[in-house]
């Protein structure tokens, strides 16, 4: 992460000479003022020169919000990215057109592949790798409260037949959905069979 | 679909200026053909096909709005 400390006549103009030789946008970076500076009496006095040091922000979500943005304008939906920084991950919003169900595909295929590349397109030039989480019209949510139901659902009948329950393929995140759906109960057992991207949550019986 | 797939190839790879991709069509399909520098291969292939076949999946969403027509992404050796 680039990190630059400029003196100039005024904070202002620091920043401005900052974004230059960083070639940055202003929203892209963080900004920590360490000398305020003054102008002088009428120019009359010394003036106290400002200096200012800006911070490239976590340069991974820009360029992916950009890409993005871009990527549904050419699948033929106008989309505003909306970017919500976590400790752990950057989630990012798809918002606007009344077509987000073509970014969502089924089963959210669409929205994988596009969180996938979005992913790689983020990571491609940093060395500390983000994970960037997409989603649109609050599938991801809707998603987890469905895979939730569904385990509730597989651990009853595995409880009531006593035969083990194989879930059809999911990602990675969906199967840990499910394993921690069912992790507290514990008169079955959950563990994942088979090799990606085939590989499936099975519950059986403790 | 050809500036989406050139889009998306271009944003991928290291050598964006290597980028080509040429369309053509008949009355069933259309069919990307996408080239990229021999070193960049992997960037829009992957490991096991996994980058090759999210461009598939959002090229097809693209197209699946106003086209009947099945879309054919080839990578190009």
């Amino acid at each position: 992460m680039k990190s630059i400390e400029i003196t100039a006549n005024s904070v202002e103009e620091a920043i401005k000479q900052a974004l230059d030789q960083l070639k940055l946008e202003r929203e892209q970076i963080g900004i920590e003022i360490l000398e305020e500076g003054n102008k002088g009496f009428l120019g009359f006095f010394r003036t106290k020169q400002a200096r200012v040091r800006v911070t490239e922000k976590a340069d991974a979500v820009f360029p992916a919000k950009d890409f993005l943005e871009e990527i549904t304008r050419r699948m033929g939906v106008k989309t505003n990215v909306q970017i919500q920084e976590e400790d752990e991950y950057i989630k990012m919003t798809i918002n606007g057109g009344n077509n987000l169900g073509v970014l969502i595909g089924r089963r959210g295929e669409t929205l994988d592949a596009l969180q996938y590349l979005t992913n790689l397109v983020a990571n491609k030039h940093s060395q500390e790798r983000k994970r960037i989480i997409i989603d649109a019209e609050g599938y991801r949510k809707r998603r987890e409260e469905t895979l939730i139901r569904l385990a509730a659902r597989m651990a009853d009948r595995v409880k009531r037949t006593g035969h083990r329950v194989v879930l059809e393929p999911m990602n990675p995140q969906e199967r840990r959905i499910i394993h921690t759906a069912l992790q507290n109960d514990l008169s079955i057992q959950t563990l994942s069979e088979g090799e990606e991207p085939f590989r499936k949550v099975v519950i059986s019986l403790r | 679909m050809r500036e989406l797939v050139e889009f998306l190839a271009r944003a991928l790879v290291d050598l964006p200026e290597s980028v080509s991709v040429t369309s053509h069509e008949d009355d069933y399909s259309i069919v990307i053909e996408l080239r990229v520098a021999p070193e960049d291969m992997g960037k829009v292939i992957g490991k096991q096909g996994r980058i090759a076949k999210a461009i598939r999946t959002v090229v097809r969403a693209a197209a699946a709005k106003d086209e009947n027509k099945k879309i054919i992404v080839d990578i190009m050796q």
